[in-house]
C-alpha cells in the first residue's frame, strides 16, 4: 500500500465527515451512534497504523512510507515517517480510542464533540507525518482549532477565557515561525523537508543594524521556531496558558492536550531546530538548559501548593517537559533518546493522570483537592491505578517515567553538570507534590459525607486504564522497544549535528585569527 | 536457580496481591510464605555451594541508548550470596511471623480485608531487595533501590487511615529521594567518565578515575572521590545516616514485622551493601572513604544518644538500628569491607529478632508501645523474654575478651564478635575520632538495650492508674515530648493489659527461635571468613593473589593494611568495647533496678540536655523550618506573583487588551458562535498560506 500514511491520517477525518453529513438528530440514539462511530474509526486507525509500526525498518536511513503528490497551486503534499516521528504517530493512534472512551459520559452536543476529536486526530497525525513545510504548518496550526473548540464549548465555567488564552499564546507564538518558514523558502528554494534537512543554512556572523549576530541566519530562524515550539511545549516562562487550559478543558480534552498536543513542540525541535539549525542550537543550548532547569524547579514548587488536582498535574507536566527540552538540546544520544522516550511516556502517564482526575470529577463534579480524602476506603481499584500512575509520574524505575528522566539527565550531565544537578532535584520535588496529592485525595479515613456513597471504577473505566498501565510497565521494563526504533535516527542526527557544529567552529577560527 | 530465587517473591506478590479473591486470603498468605521459604532454601544452597567465581546471568535488555547498554541481569558473587541469605531468611521468617501478628488487627473492621495486601507488599519488597542485591549494573541497582523505597512507603503507610502513618510514609519516600538525588548524579558521573555503568567495567576503570579530574558544579574534583561521595549520599538516605536519618524513627508507624524486615535487617543495609559493592572505587577514593568513616561513626554516636531517652519500644530499637548502621559504615570507611558485611549479617539476625520480640511484647500488651506502661512482663511472656534477652546480649556485645587467642575464634554472641572487629579496625585505620565515638556508642548501646529490658520485663507492672508511671519515677516527667502518641487516656488500660498479657502464638515464636540461633552463633561461625583469618577471608571473598579491582567480591588495595593492623590491636583497644558494654549495663542496672527514682532526678537536673535528646537533637524541627516551610512559601510566591503577576502580567499586557474584547464578544454570543470564529480562522490561515506560497514561490 503506497498510501498507508495518508490512510492512517485521514480515516478519522473521513469518519468526521460522515458524522457531519449523514448523522442527523440530537436524540440519545444518534448520540450513541456518534460515539460508536468515532470509537470504531479511532480503533481502525490504530489497527491500520500497526502496519506502519511493524513495517518500519529502524536501520534504513531517511524517510519511509513516503508519499508525494502535487497539490493545489504548486504546493506539495508530502508525507513520510522516520525513527523520530513514527512513534509519535503511534502514540496518537493508540491514545485516541482511549480518549473517545473517556468522552462516553458527555451529554451535550455529542456529535460535534466527536467530530472535533476526529478532526483533531487527523491534524495531529498530519503534523507528525508531514514532510512539507507548508503542509506541516497547516496541520500544526489547524490543530489549535478543534482544541480551542473543545475547551471553549465543552469546558468548565471559565472556559472562554482559557480557550482564548490557549489560542492566543500558541497562535502568536506561531506567527514568527511562519515568517521563518518563508525565509527558509527564500533561502533554500524549497519547502520539502528532506531537502531542507540536507540544506546548510548559513551560520556566519550576520550584521544587522549595527548588531553582530553570532550564528547569523541560523540564529534568527532558530529563535523564530523557538518562539512557537517553546509555547507549545510549554517551556518556562511561557507556560502559564497550560494550567488554565487544563483546568477548563473537559477530561478528554486534557488527555489529548497533555498526552499528544504538547509533544508537537518537542517534535518541532527535533524535526527543525536541531537538524536544520545545529550551529544556532549549539549556541543557544545553554539558554534552553537553564529555562528547562528553572522550569523543573519552579513549576515543581508551584505544583506543591496547588489546590486544584488538574492544575497540580498541569504544573507537573511543565516540569516533565523541562526534561524533554533539556535532553533534546544536550544533543547526544542519551539526551535525545531520553527526550523522545520522556515524551512518549508522558503521553501515557499524564494522560492517565488526567483520566484519574476525570474519574472522580465525573462522580463529584469538583477538582478541589480538599473536597476529597479517604477514597481508598470505597474505591480500592481506583486507588491502585492512581497510585501506579503517581509512581510513574514520580519516575519510579520499572515504569516508563523513569527511563526518560534518567536518560535525559544522563545526557545533560555530559554537557553541563550545574544544569544536571539542578534538574536532578526534580526527583525530590516530584515525589513531594505527587505523593502529597495522592495522600490528600486517596488516603486517610473517609469522613466527608458527600463521598460516602462514591462508587469504584466501572468496567468502561477499567478498560480505558488497562492499556495505559500495560504500556507504562512494558516501556519501563523493556525500554528498548522505543530506543531500538529511535536509536539509529537519533545517532544520525547527533552525528550530523556535531559535524556541522565543528565545521562552523573551524570556519570561525581563521576569521578570529585574521582579526588578531 | 538464581532466577527462581529472584522471581519467586514477585510471583507471590502478584498472585497473592491480585488473585486473593480467587485463592482466598489464607491462600495468598500460604502462597507468599511458601514461595519465600523456597527462595530461602535455594539461597542457602547457593550460598553454601558457591565456589567464589563471579557468575553473570543475563535475563533481558534494559535501557540501551548509544554506548549505554544495560541488562536485567543477576550477578552472583560472595557479596550477593551473603545478601541472598540475609534477605530471604529474614523475609521468610517475617512472613511466617506475620501469620500470627497480623491475624487480628484492630485498625480494620471485620469486613475489611488487609492480610493479602500485607503479604503481597512484603513479597514485593523482597523481590525489589533481591533485584537490588543481584544487580550487575548500577541502573538495575537503582531499580531495586527505588523499588524497596516504594515497598517501604506502602508498608509504612499500611494503616492508611492513620494520618501519622501517611505522613511517615511520605517522609520516608521523600527523604530517600534526597539520597537518590546523590546516587543518580553518581551514576551519571560514572557513565560520563567510564562510558558504562556495568560493575565490571566500572571496577576496572577505578584506578584511572583516581587520576582523573572532573569539573562538577563550582570546582574541580578528583573523579573517584566525587563519585564516592555522591554514591555515599545515596547510601546515607537508604541507610538513615546522619542528616538523612529522620525518616527511620517515623517509619515505625508500619506494622512491626515490617520494621523487622525492612527497617532493621534488609532495606536499610542497602547503603552499606552499596559501599561494599563499590569497594574497588572507594579504595581509590581516600577522601570519600574518610567521609564514610566519619559519618558512620558520627551516626553511631548520635543515634545512640537519642536512643538513651526514648520511651516507645520500637523507637528505641529504631535508633539502635540507625546507630548500628553507623558502625557498618565506619567499618567500610576504614577499608575493611568484609567486616562491614559481617556486622550487616549478624545485625540482621539479632535486630530482626529484637523487633520481632518487641512485636511479641506489643501483641501481648494489646498494641501498647510505651515502655512506661510495661514492667514485670518476664513472668507473663517467658519465651519472648528469653529471646529478647538473647537479642540484648548479642547487640550489647557480650562475650569473653581475648578468647580468640585461645580458641581460634572469639567466644561470644554475634554482636560481640562483629562489633569488636569494627572497633579494632577503626582504631587500626588511624581514626581516633571514629574509634572513640564508636566505643562511647557501645556504652550507650548497652545502656539503652538494658534499659529496654529492665523497663519491659522487670519491676512492677505499671499503668494501672494514671499515677503508675510517676510512682516509679521514670524519666517521663518531662512533658511536651511530641512523640508520645498515647494520651493519658490510655493509661487506664495499662493494668488490665498486663493482666491479659499472654504469650504469642507459635508462628510468632518459631521465627524468634530460629533468629536466636543466628544471634548466638553467627559471630563465631563467620569470624574467620569475614575478619579473623586473612587466608580464609581471601578464599571466602575470592580475592586474588594480587589486588586487582573487580576481581573477587570485595577489593582491598595493595596498600590497605587495616586488616593486619586490626589483628595486632593493643590489648586495651580490644578490651575497650567490653568495658564500655559493662559500664552501660551497670548504669542501666543502677538506674532502672536498684534506684528507680534516679532517672527522673537526672532528667530534672539536666533538663536542657534531656530535652535535646528527647527531641532527637531537634532535626525535624530544623528541617521543617529550613526546608519544608520555605519550599511551600516559595511555591506560593512563584505561583501567585511569578505566574500570576509577572508572567501573565507581562505577556498578557499586550494580549489582555484583546482577550476581554474577544470574551465580551463571545460572552454575549452563545457557544455555538464559536464555530464561526473558528472556521473564520481556518479559512484565514488557509488564505494566508496560499498567498504566501504563491507570491514567495513564483520561480
Amino acid at each position: 500500500m503506497g498510501n498507508l500514511l495518508s490512510l492512517v491520517t485521514f480515516i478519522p477525518a473521513v469518519a468526521a465527515a460522515i458524522l457531519a453529513l449523514f448523522l442527523r438528530g440530537s436524540d440519545e440514539a444518534s448520540a450513541r451512534n456518534a460515539k460508536w462511530l468515532a470509537l470504531a474509526a479511532t480503533v481502525l486507525t490504530f489497527l491500520v497504523s500497526l502496519k506502519l509500526l511493524f513495517g518500519f525498518d529502524p536501520h534504513a536511513a531517511g524517510f519511509q512510507f513516503v508519499e508525494e503528490r502535487t497539490w493545489i497551486a504548486g504546493l506539495h503534499y508530502k508525507m513520510g515517517v522516520d525513527g523520530l516521528s513514527v512513534l509519535f504517530v503511534m502514540l496518537t493512534t493508540a491514545l485516541m480510542p482511549l480518549t473517545i472512551g473517556a468522552c462516553w459520559t458527555v451529554e451535550s452536543r455529542v456529535k460535534e464533540y466527536m467530530i472535533a476529536f476526529l478532526v483533531l486526530e487527523t491534524l495531529m497525525l498530519g503534523t507528525f507525518a508531514a514532510l512539507d513545510l507548508v503542509l506541516f504548518y497547516l496541520f500544526f496550526e489547524a490543530g489549535l482549532i478543534p482544541m480551542f473548540l473543545i475547551i471553549g464549548i465543552w469546558g468548565g465555567q471559565n472556559r472562554i477565557y482559557a480557550a482564548f488564552k490557549f489560542f492566543l499564546y500558541t497562535f502568536l507564538g506561531s506567527v514568527l515561525m511562519l515568517v521563518a518558514m518563508i525565509a527558509m523558502y527564500v533561502q533554500a528554494g524549497t519547502t520539502d523537508i528532506p531537502t531542507l534537512l540536507a540544506f546548510k543554512f548559513s551560520a556566519g556572523p550576520l550584521h544587522l543594524m549595527g548588531w553582530q549576530i553570532a550564528g547569523g541566519v541560523q540564529t534568527l530562524l532558530w529563535l523564530a521556531f523557538f518562539a512557537s515550539f517553546a509555547v507549545k511545549m510549554p517551556m518556562w516562562p511561557v507556560h502559564t496558558w497550560l494550567p488554565d487550559a487544563h483546568v477548563q478543558a473537559p477530561t478528554a480534552g486534557s488527555v489529548v492536550l497533555a498526552a499528544i498536543l504538547l509533544k508537537m513542540g518537542g517534535y518541532g525541535f527535533l524535526r527543525f531546530s536541531l537538524p536544520m539549525f545545529p550551529v544556532a542550537s549549539h549556541l543557544l543550548g545553554p539558554l534552553v538548559f537553564w529555562m528547562s532547569a528553572i522550569a523543573i524547579v519552579y513549576t515543581s514548587l508551584v505544583a506543591l501548593v496547588q489546590e486544584d488536582m488538574k492544575k497540580l498535574i498541569a504544573y507537573s507536566s511543565v516540569a516533565h517537559m523541562g526534561y524533554v527540552t533539556m535532553g533534546l538540546f544536550a544533543a547526544n544520544q542519551q539526551g535525545i533518546d531520553g527526550a523522545i522516550f520522556q515524551m512518549l511516556s508522558h503521553g501515557f502517564v499524564s494522560g492517565a493522570l488526567f483520566l484519574c482526575v476525570g474519574v472522580v470529577y465525573d462522580r463529584m463534579h469538583t477538582r478541589e483537592i480538599s473536597a476529597y480524602g479517604g477514597l481508598v476506603n470505597r474505591m480500592p481499584k481506583y486507588a491502585l491505578v492512581f497510585m501506579f500512575f503517581t509512581m510513574a509520574n514520580v519516575g519510579l524505575p520499572g515504569t516508563s517515567g523513569f527511563v526518560g528522566e534518567f536518560l535525559t539527565l544522563m545526557g545533560i550531565f555530559q554537557v553541563n553538570t550545574w544544569v544536571a544537578a539542578v534538574a536532578t532535584t526534580g526527583v525530590i520535588f516530584s515525589a513531594s507534590y505527587a505523593l502529597w496529592l495522592y495522600r490528600r485525595v486517596t488516603l486517610g479515613a473517609l469522613v466527608k459525607e458527600a463521598l460516602k456513597s462514591i462508587t469504584d471504577m466501572d468496567l468502561r473505566e477499567k478498560v480505558i486504564f488497562a492499556p495505559l498501565v500495560a504500556m507504562t510497565l512494558l516501556l519501563g521494563v523493556y525500554p528498548s522497544l522505543v530506543t531500538d526504533i529511535t536509536g539509529p535516527a537519533v545517532a544520525a542526527l547527533v552525528q550530523s549535528y556535531h559535524t556541522q557544529v565543528a565545521e562552523a567552529a573551524q570556519a570561525a577560527a581563521p576569521t578570529q585569527l585574521a582579526q588578531n | 536457580m538464581e532466577q527462581i530465587i529472584l522471581f519467586a517473591p514477585l510471583v507471590g506478590a502478584i498472585v497473592g496481591g491480585f488473585g486473593w479473591r480467587i485463592i482466598s486470603e489464607k491462600g495468598a498468605q500460604a502462597l507468599t510464605t511458601g514461595l519465600l521459604f523456597l527462595a530461602c532454601a535455594l539461597s542457602w544452597i547457593t550460598f553454601l555451594t558457591f565456589d567464589g567465581t563471579t557468575k553473570h546471568i543475563e535475563i533481558l535488555r534494559f535501557i540501551s541508548s548509544g554506548s549505554l547498554d544495560t541488562f536485567w541481569a543477576i550477578r552472583l558473587d560472595r557479596l550477593t550470596a551473603i545478601m541472598l541469605i540475609v534477605v530471604t531468611s529474614v523475609s521468610a521468617l517475617v512472613h511466617l511471623y506475620s501469620w500470627g501478628y497480623m491475624a487480628h488487627d484492630e485498625n480494620w473492621t471485620a469486613e475489611e480485608p488487609y492480610k493479602a495486601r500485607f503479604f503481597a507488599y512484603l513479597s514485593f519488597f523482597t523481590f525489589a531487595m533481591l533485584a537490588l542485591v543481584t544487580s550487575d549494573n548500577l541502573v538495575q541497582m537503582f531499580f531495586g533501590w527505588e523499588g524497596v523505597g516504594v515497598a517501604s512507603y506502602l508498608l509504612i503507610g499500611f494503616y492508611y487511615k492513620k494520618p501519622s502513618a501517611n505522613a511517615a510514609a511520605i517522609k520516608a519516600f521523600v527523604v530517600n529521594r534526597v539520597g537518590d538525588f546523590g546516587f543518580a548524579l553518581g551514576i551519571f558521573a560514572l557513565f560520563f567518565l567510564v562510558d558504562s555503568i556495568d560493575f565490571d567495567t566500572v571496577f576496572s576503570h577505578a584506578p584511572d578515575l583516581a587520576k582523573t579530574n572532573l569539573t562538577f558544579l563550582w570546582t574541580q574534583w578528583n573523579a573517584a572521590d566525587l563519585i564516592g561521595v555522591l554514591l555515599f549520599v545515596g547510601a546515607s538516605g537508604k541507610s538513615a545516616q546522619l542528616f538523612l536519618h529522620t525518616w527511620l524513627p517515623d517509619a515505625m508507624e508500619g506494622p512491626t514485622p515490617v520494621s523487622a524486615l525492612i527497617h532493621a535487617a534488609t532495606m536499610v543495609t542497602a547503603g552499606v551493601f552499596l559501599v561494599c559493592r563499590m569497594s574497588p572505587l572507594y579504595e581509590f577514593a581516600p577522601d570519600a572513604k574518610a567521609l564514610v568513616l566519619v559519618m558512620g561513626a558520627s551516626t553511631a554516636f548520635f543515634a545512640a544518644t537519642v536512643g538513651l531517652v526514648q520511651n516507645d519500644i520500637k523507637r528505641v530499637i529504631a535508633y539502635s538500628t540507625c546507630s548500628q548502621l553507623g558502625y557498618m559504615f565506619a567499618a567500610a570507611g576504614s577499608g575493611v569491607y568484609g567486616v562491614a558485611m559481617f556486622h550487616l549479617l549478624t545485625h540482621a539476625f539479632f535486630k530482626a529478632m529484637l523487633f520481632l520480640g518487641a512485636g511479641s511484647v506489643i501483641t501481648a500488651m494489646h498494641h501498647e508501645q510505651d515502655m512506661r506502661h510495661y514492667g514485670g512482663l518476664r513472668k507473663k511472656i517467658p519465651f519472648t523474654f528469653w529471646m529478647m534477652m538473647i537479642g540484648t546480649l548479642a547487640i550489647t556485645g557480650v562475650g569473653i575478651p581475648f578468647s580468640a587467642e585461645i580458641f581460634g575464634v572469639p567466644i561470644g554472641f554475634a554482636g560481640f564478635v562483629s562489633k569488636d572487629a569494627i572497633i579494632e579496625s577503626t582504631y587500626a585505620s588511624g581514626s581516633m575520632y571514629g574509634f572513640w565515638l564508636l566505643v562511647i556508642a557501645a556504652a550507650f548501646t548497652s545502656f539503652y538495650s538494658w534499659r529496654l529490658m529492665f523497663m519491659t520485663f522487670y519491676g512492677q507492672p505499671k499503668g494501672g492508674s494514671s499515677h503508675g508511671a510517676d510512682a516509679h519515677g521514670h524519666d517521663d516527667h518531662a512533658h511536651g515530648h511530641g512523640h508520645d502518641d498515647h494520651g493519658h487516656g490510655d493509661h487506664g488500660h495499662g493494668h488490665s493489659a498486663y493482666d491479659h498479657a499472654h504469650e504469642s502464638p507459635l508462628v510468632m515464636l518459631i521465627p524468634l527461635g530460629l533468629l536466636a540461633i543466628g544471634a548466638v552463633f553467627g559471630g563465631m561461625l563467620g569470624y574467620n571468613a569475614f575478619f579473623g583469618n586473612e587466608h580464609a577471608m581471601a578464599g571466602f571473598f575470592a580475592l586474588g593473589e594480587h589486588a586487582v579491582p573487580g576481581q573477587g567480591a570485595i577489593f582491598m588495595g595493595a596498600d590497605n593494611h587495616v586488616l593486619e593492623h586490626a589483628h595486632e590491636s593493643p590489648a586495651w583497644v580490644s578490651l575497650s568495647p567490653f568495658v564500655a558494654m559493662l559500664l552501660g549495663f551497670v548504669v542501666a542496672l543502677k538506674m532502672y533496678i536498684l534506684s528507680p527514682d534516679l532517672p527522673a532526678r537526672l532528667a530534672a537536673t539536666n533538663r536542657p540536655l534531656y530535652e535535646f535528646l528527647l527531641n532527637k537533637w531537634y532535626f525535624d524541627e530544623i528541617y521543617t523550618a529550613v526546608f519544608i516551610k520555605p519550599a511551600m512559601a516559595i511555591g506560593r510566591l512563584f505561583w501567585k506573583k511569578g505566574d500570576g503577576d509577572v508572567i501573565d502580567g507581562t505577556i498578557n499586557g499586550v494580549a489582555l487588551g484583546i482577550v476581554p474584547w474577544f470574551t465580551r464578544l463571545a460572552g454575549r454570543a452563545q457557544s455555538g458562535y464559536l464555530f464561526h470564529y473558528a472556521f473564520a480562522m481556518v479559512i484565514g490561515i488557509g488564505v494566508l498560506m496560499t498567498w504566501m506560497t504563491l507570491t514567495g514561490g513564483a520561480h
